[in-house]
């Protein structure tokens, strides 16, 4: 009688300060250097890690939160809802219920308070997302509909498929809630920097973020040059440990402009890739 | 007819108030009475949708008339059907936009905008 016990990968999350910094770039080769892996892209205001990987989809669905609709035969007028609703997402003039849809955070609550039960719930769509592969890697995007004011129902959905595989998780941009809620999953956090002051500045504010979560993190250094790097001294200061060094290449940034990932294309990318991944993974499991 | 202006303190001779959502107050002049009186504004500190609860306080006072610097289109989707008619407001005082009214001479508000509501 054998017991065997399927061990659950790590799941690792990039983020950083401010955009451009590397998220993708480097999200989709640690993805691609890993034996197999599942990418998850949460930046869903701008996705694009899908213009690496193209992959080949195989799952996609629209992502829907409730939303009230009124019975206007029904209400009364009597300003219960708008009085309960805590973003405001309710205004009544006379007997005619207005619902503002985007402001809504589908609670519930204008439901639940309603003695008329004039109020009933409905889907609404706010995005899509979308599963797919590429070699070795299952791809997992989502995108927000235009005018949304929060993506973090279609964050929480992508984050719903991921598997027991090693996962990547490019997270969006800053430390708002939507980065908050992409690293939830998160076993380990990797910041990536670049070498300014202001590369220095958005590091701080990303760290303070894992710091506050609790979360383990380590930094990569993006486009190193000779010379001063603000972020680097950010990371001495601190003692934060750094894990990488992508270095400033001309040759790396051709192969990422035009949507190739730079460790299927050549050895000493994939070196590099593969030696910030064991080094997180070392950190993930000491 | 319910005049209402959002004004940064409660006295005539305040200022109007740049935002029409955010206003510490509102400015309720009665035509018929001539009396004003000033409503704090509970929609002040919403984290988000405040152009719309002041709307809605300025609906449940049954104002007929709001005189602002600047309107955002929530706040306007409410206003508009509640048949409340924008101003826009002199760079005066309450009291001087209520004059002005009286003597027809602001002009209608134009333009809503599209609000600058930030990201969560």
């Amino acid at each position: 009688m054998q017991a065997t016990t399927m061990a659950i990968e790590p799941t690792l999350a990039i983020l950083s300060g401010k955009g451009g910094t590397g998220k993708t770039l480097l999200s989709v080769n640690l993805a691609s250097v890993a034996k197999e892996a599942t990418y998850i892209d949460c930046d869903v205001e701008e996705p694009n890690g899908n213009l690496f990987f193209n992959p080949t989809q195989e799952f996609g669905k629209l992502v829907t939160v409730k939303k009230p609709v009124v019975d206007e035969a029904l209400c009364d007028g009597c300003h219960k809802c708008v009085d309960f609703c805590a973003f405001n997402a309710l205004a009544l003039i006379g007997k005619r219920l207005m619902i503002f849809d985007e402001i809504c955070h589908s609670c519930g609550g204008c439901i639940h308070v309603c003695p008329q039960k004039a109020l009933s719930e409905q889907d609404r769509a706010v995005g899509e997302m979308s599963i797919g592969r590429s070699d070795s890697v299952r791809s997992i995007s989502g995108s927000m509909n235009i005018g949304e004011s929060s993506g973090v129902p279609i964050i929480e959905e992508l984050l719903k498929h991921k598997g027991e595989d090693l996962t990547i998780i490019d997270a969006p941009p800053g430390s708002s809630c939507l980065v908050t809620e992409s690293v939830r999953l998160a076993d380990f956090c990797i910041l990536i920097a670049e070498p300014t002051t202001f590369g220095a500045h958005n590091l701080a504010m990303v760290h303070e973020l894992v710091s506050l979560l609790g979360k383990p993190y380590a930094v990569v250094l993006n486009k190193v040059m000779e010379g001063k790097n603000p972020a680097e001294e950010f990371c001495i200061k601190n003692n934060i440990p750094i894990i990488g060094r992508i270095p400033f290449d001309k040759k790396l940034g051709s192969l990422n402009s035009v949507g190739k990932i730079a460790s299927r294309e050549e050895k000493h990318y994939r070196e590099l890739f593969a030696s910030i991944l064991s080094k997180a993974l070392a950190k993930v499991n000491p | 007819m319910i005049i209402a202006i959002p004004s940064d303190k409660d006295s005539l001779d305040s200022a109007v108030c740049v935002s029409f959502g955010r206003a510490p107050f509102y400015c309720l002049y009665n035509t018929e009475t001539e009396q004003s009186t000033f409503l704090a504004n509970s929609a002040a500190d919403s984290p988000g949708g405040a152009g719309i609860k002041a709307a809605q306080l300025l609906v449940d006072n049954k104002a007929n008339i709001v005189i602002t610097i600047r309107c955002g289109e929530n706040a306007a989707k409410v206003l508009e059907p509640a048949d409340i008619t924008l101003f826009k407001a002199l760079n005066l005082s309450v009291a001087d936009n209520i004059a002005a009214h009286k003597q027809d001479k602001l002009e209608p508000l134009k333009e809503v905008h599209a609000g600058y509501h930030n990201g969560h």
